[in-house]
């Protein structure tokens, strides 16, 4: 897929990860994710091998795929409640922050594409996570989303966070690095 | 603990929003069941004799029709991912899927296998030993059945594998069911084969889960 890559994110950093479709974007943050199985070559987390433990790592990322993982059964609330278990934030925040207040006893089957891109990013303010890795994830979003969207990635990187992006779009992420791969 | 009761509510919530997937196993169950007087004749003795077989084999065919959603919806919208990513074990995530597919599918296979008994004739001494036979059976079809969905995870006709994999698998569990419930009927010692159900049951509950585990961080990958 890719070779010779070779790359660090610091604290409160943010790397873009841009290419052609199938060039391996996705691919390479499912392997920072630890959902994936390195062919060769080393993931080091404050120079440890960090998917030594996947279950440790899993506590230090949180990932928002290309898919939306909503179940349309499920209202927006529900949605969110497990990961906010995970994460250790709260549901009412995570609902704020995407502006899905007013959606929130709403069984997610109802929500068009944008809105539940927004609940699948609404996931990221309930996590503690240092690392946050995002595949497009403002695909289909609208400007003001994209504006909330931005703010938490900023108040995110404000802490030390770092951020991880496969996108085509223009992102809310300043002074970001970028890696092409081809 | 709490994040394996939290995936366990949310796998009851989803059953519960989604009834009539779930109440399909059971009714499955029920109408296989009742082809049999009408298949081999209303005679008492005959389908007194074949009871419990007919029980047994019609729970364990209904069991598994959930099972290739158990973990396929959550490949399929991306679900997995973040259950793999919640900070619990592979193993502990299937463990919590193999239970909430016993309380959903199990619990009511059980309820439902002493009327099913009744209406078949078979003799009133044998339905309590064969339902105490199918509440370690019933486990054992959740735990086996888990580890199969698991294993046939993003595999192309996953659905038709499944129970040429699973059902094998059972055919242990299915052999001391019966004879348990047989033994009952005919006067004789049911001991041994409740507690050869019950180390079956011993032995498959690390296990099964394990296994399952392992299968779907290779799903993931």
């Amino acid at each position: 897929m890719f070779r010779d890559l070779d790359f660090a994110v610091a604290d409160g950093g943010a790397l873009v990860l841009a290419g052609p479709n199938g060039s391996g974007k996705s691919t390479l943050l499912r392997l920072l994710a630890g959902l994936g199985r390195l062919a060769a070559g080393r993931v080091l987390w404050s120079g440890e091998n960090a998917l030594a433990d996947l279950t440790a790592h899993a506590a230090r990322v949180t990932y928002v795929g290309h898919l939306d993982a909503v179940k349309p059964g499920l209202t927006v609330e529900e949605n969110l409640r497990f990961a906010a278990l995970v994460g250790g934030g709260r549901v009412g925040v995570a609902l704020d922050a995407l502006g899905l207040r007013e959606l929130a006893e709403l069984p997610a089957r109802m929500l068009s594409a944008g809105q539940k891109r927004r609940l699948a990013l609404a996931r990221l303010a309930l996590s503690a996570a240092p690392l946050w890795l995002l595949d497009e994830p403002t695909l289909g979003l609208d400007v003001a989303s994209v504006g909330r969207f931005g703010s938490l990635l900023a108040a995110h990187r404000a802490r030390g966070g770092m951020v991880v992006t496969a996108t085509h779009l223009p992102l809310p992420l300043p002074d970001a690095a970028e890696l092409r791969l081809t | 603990m709490s994040r394996f009761a939290a995936i366990l509510t949310r796998e009851l919530r989803l059953s519960l929003r989604h009834g009539a997937d779930t109440l399909a196993a059971l009714l499955f169950f029920l109408v296989a069941a009742s082809l049999f007087p009408l298949a081999i004749g209303p005679s008492p003795e005959v389908l007194g004799r074949l009871a419990p077989g007919i029980v047994w084999v019609c729970a364990l065919l209904a069991a598994l029709l959930p099972l290739d959603r158990l973990f396929g919806a959550d490949l399929d919208d991306g679900s997995l991912d973040h259950l793999l990513l919640c900070g619990l074990p592979p193993m502990a995530i299937a463990g919590a899927k193999a239970a909430a597919h016993w309380l959903v599918t199990g619990v009511p296979l059980l309820l439902a296998a002493a009327p099913i008994a009744m209406m078949l004739r078979m003799p009133d001494a044998g339905i309590p030993i064969l339902l105490a036979g199918l509440l370690p059976g019933t486990l054992l079809l959740s735990l086996l059945g888990t580890t199969g969905a698991a294993v046939v995870l993003g595999a192309r006709r996953g659905g038709v594998l499944l129970p040429i994999l699973v059902l094998p698998l059972t055919t242990p569990v299915l052999i001391f069911g019966v004879a348990a419930a047989d033994a009952a009927s005919t006067g004789m010692s049911v001991r041994p084969h409740l507690l050869l159900l019950s180390a079956l049951l011993v032995a498959a509950l690390p296990l099964c889960p394990l296994a399952a585990g392992a299968a779907l961080r290779s799903a993931a990958e």
